[in-house]
């Protein structure tokens, strides 16, 4: 077996400047099996580039990404997927006119031994999920579109947890849901996690991540200002982290912490 | 298996329904917005057979119809594809034009004449559409790949296609119109020949209801596996016995078109045949480029609705930043949509071509316009992720019916331009206030 204390994700002086601008410059970051990583920074902090580097969005123009200790070259979506990285996006990036079914399956259909569809197959499946994350959603046979914000958001995750992720990325999970589904999103977080999935969960908001995350790293202009152990800092200490680039003294400064 | 059994089966929705029609409507859950458009083309046939005097709703105007429309038929199948995914091709028309004159060459001048085949040789009709396709497809990919990997829109891309190669198609023989086509090649364009009779006919209506009622039946069966809520057993009944009588009722009017006279006297005279006292009476039957419409339409309805290639072309259409992030090789699917495209001109050029019996210059010009046309009329949504084959191919009826039946009353040629785009303009807004009404 591999030893334990090897990274699931090591994200090794990642840098990726558009136009000019360095959107990431110089991050590193780590993830174990069945930790939750909470990725926080302002808006332009460049935790959503970050990470979609990772999820194979864009293209990393320096740095290496490691998956269990081994180079991965990851280029996009589809080589993410092979490594089981999945992603939940923040813009809900589900195909508004087509069915849950449909969506949950998108890229990975199950086929007949024809190589058609099996459409049927695929509902009972959704049902399957959809039944354990949300129990009362019964829309399965109507466009996305036709549904709420918190059912769209389950068919997202429902898509993230059927294909056996490793690691899973969370951008905003909880932002466009109520209190009810957001308290099921952080059941859903808690059980992944005690099944060695790990999770990076990204926000701007320190309430939505604080109670779930092992781990906080903040981000700030694109350089990473530090991380801490949630059980070692107060919500207090990440916020000036966030705003000021000020690290506590129980945190690991990054290249990003200002000097003092 | 066995536990899933033990659930009871979910009451299907018809249940709650109160007005008998409604009723009807979902539990046998046709699509309404369809059921509209056959009603708005009912309207027009027997709007069209009074002002006509009657002469619409005859067997003959309505075979005639049915081959004038196979041609547009065939492409608004791939433009349904196109628009779906959020492109346009301008270009189908000039595409037909220089297919047309390529298969043109090849079966007068390339084959008999360099290859030695000699004019009549049995393989020159299927080797003329084999180069008609590689051209359509290979045009299709050159267009495709410039739209997909160079990010140059489909509007500009085809907009030059639309100019290139109907210049390219006047190049192939400086303007000269190519004639006459094969005899086999001919068949494709109908005619009296170009029909399968009465005894075929019946055949392919069998098969049709065959078709109909195991589907209806293996649908069944999926849903009872899965424990899906069913529609009730009279409803099964009553889409069975409108398909098949639909398929039926249309076959019998193929088969009451009788040859004309002549070519029917002709015809029992090379056979030593008696021609009896009233004068042969020799069906039609469905002509073959109808049948091969068909054949495209059911084709193209199965790749898009049971085909993980379908599924993707309409994720993209609904999302398409979701479809790439999905894993799916979004560049790689438009590429093939366009190919499919330009496969499906290409045998639209070869029923125009072998209709008119020559290859010329003009050969397709407008056809984009009207294609976009029946697309959009059949129900695809210009904002993309919206449409279907069978809309799109009533729709091309719909425009084609209009065109006949303006002819047929006597109607100026730019008063049948008006009057068909007003249509469109309207039944664009009829479909709007559908969908809004509808979410």
């Amino acid at each position: 077996m591999l030893d334990t204390n090897t990274p699931l994700v090591e994200m090794t002086d990642i840098s990726i400047a558009f136009g000019g601008i360095k959107a990431v410059d110089h991050a590193s970051i780590t993830l174990h099996r069945g930790e939750v990583v909470g990725l926080l920074g302002h808006n332009g902090a460049g935790k959503s580039t970050l990470i979609k580097i990772l999820s194979g969005a864009y293209r990393r123009d320096a740095g290496e990404i490691r998956i269990n200790g081994d180079t991965a070259s990851i280029n996009n979506p589809r080589d993410a997927k092979a490594y089981g990285i999945e992603t939940i996006y923040q813009q809900l990036a589900v195909a508004d006119n087509v069915d849950a079914a449909a969506n949950l399956f998108l890229g990975r259909e199950i086929t007949t031994p024809l190589g058609t569809l099996d459409d049927a197959a695929m509902e009972s499946r959704a049902r399957e999920v959809m039944g354990r994350l949300n129990p009362n959603f019964r829309r399965f046979k109507e466009p996305v579109k036709a549904l709420s914000g918190g059912q769209r958001q389950s068919v997202a995750i429902a898509r993230a947890i059927l294909f056996n992720a490793r690691i899973l990325i969370m951008d905003e999970p909880t932002a466009a849901l109520g209190p009810q589904e957001t308290a099921q999103v952080g059941e859903l977080i808690k059980q992944l996690k005690s099944e060695g999935i790990g999770i990076f969960l990204i926000s701007h908001d320190i309430h939505d991540v604080f109670d779930l995350a092992d781990r906080v790293v903040v981000m700030k202009n694109g350089q990473v200002v530090g991380s801490a152990r949630t059980d070692e800092v107060t919500k207090d200490e990440v916020l000036g982290m966030i705003i000021m680039g000020k690290v506590p003294p129980a945190a690991i400064p990054g290249p990003g912490a200002i000097a003092g | 298996m066995a536990e899933q059994h033990a659930i009871a089966t979910p009451a299907h929705p018809s249940s709650h329904a109160q007005n008998p029609l409604q009723r009807f409507l979902i539990a046998t859950e046709m699509d309404t917005r369809l059921l509209g458009m056959i009603g708005a083309l009912a309207i027009i046939w027997v709007g069209f057979n009074i002002f006509s005097g009657g002469l619409f709703l005859t067997p003959r105007n309505l075979w005639n119809l049915s081959v004038q429309t196979a041609s547009v038929a065939v492409m608004v199948t791939g433009m349904v594809l196109v628009i779906v995914t959020r492109n346009i091709d301008l270009s189908v028309g000039s595409i037909l034009g220089l297919v047309g004159m390529v298969m043109g060459v090849m079966q007068t001048q390339i084959l008999p004449v360099q290859f030695g085949l000699g004019l009549g040789h049995p393989l020159i009709w299927a080797l003329s559409l084999l180069a008609g396709l590689a051209v359509g497809v290979g045009i299709g990919a050159l267009q495709g790949s410039i739209i997909a990997y160079l990010k140059v829109p489909a509007f500009i891309v085809t907009l030059g296609g639309y100019l290139v190669w109907r210049g390219a198609a006047w190049w192939v023989t400086m303007g000269r119109t190519v004639a006459p086509m094969d005899t086999t090649f001919q068949l494709m364009g109908g005619g009296p020949a170009g029909a399968v009779g009465a005894t075929w006919s019946w055949v392919v209506a069998a098969v049709a209801c065959a078709a109909i009622v195991l589907g209806l039946y293996f649908g069944r069966r999926q849903r009872h596996r899965f424990s899906f809520p069913q529609r009730p057993l009279w409803a099964e009944l009553a889409l069975a016995v409108i398909g098949c009588g639909a398929t039926i009722a249309a076959v019998w009017i193929a088969n009451a078109y009788p040859w004309p006279v002549r070519i029917a006297e002709n015809y029992a005279n090379a056979r030593g045949m008696a021609v009896p006292e009233g004068g042969l009476f020799i069906s039609h039957g469905i002509a073959i480029p109808v049948l091969i419409a068909l054949g495209v339409g059911v084709a193209m309805t199965f790749l898009t609705t049971r085909t993980r290639f379908g599924r993707y072309v309409y994720a993209m259409g609904g999302n398409p930043e979701a479809a790439e992030l999905a894993g799916i090789n979004t560049r790689w699917v438009t590429v093939k949509i366009f190919m499919i495209m330009g496969a499906l001109c290409a045998v639209a050029a070869a029923i125009s071509s072998a209709r008119l019996n020559a290859a010329t210059n003009a050969l397709g010009t407008l056809d984009e316009l009207y294609v976009i046309a029946a697309a959009v009329i059949g129900g695809t949504s210009l904002a993309g992720g919206v449409g279907t084959i069978a809309g799109a191919l009533l729709g091309a009826l719909v425009m084609q019916s209009l065109q006949s039946g303006m002819v047929l009353m006597g109607l100026d040629s730019p008063l049948q331009s008006i009057v068909v785009g007003i249509v469109l303009v309207f039944a664009v807004w009829l479909d709007t206030l559908y969908r809004r009404n509808k979410y």
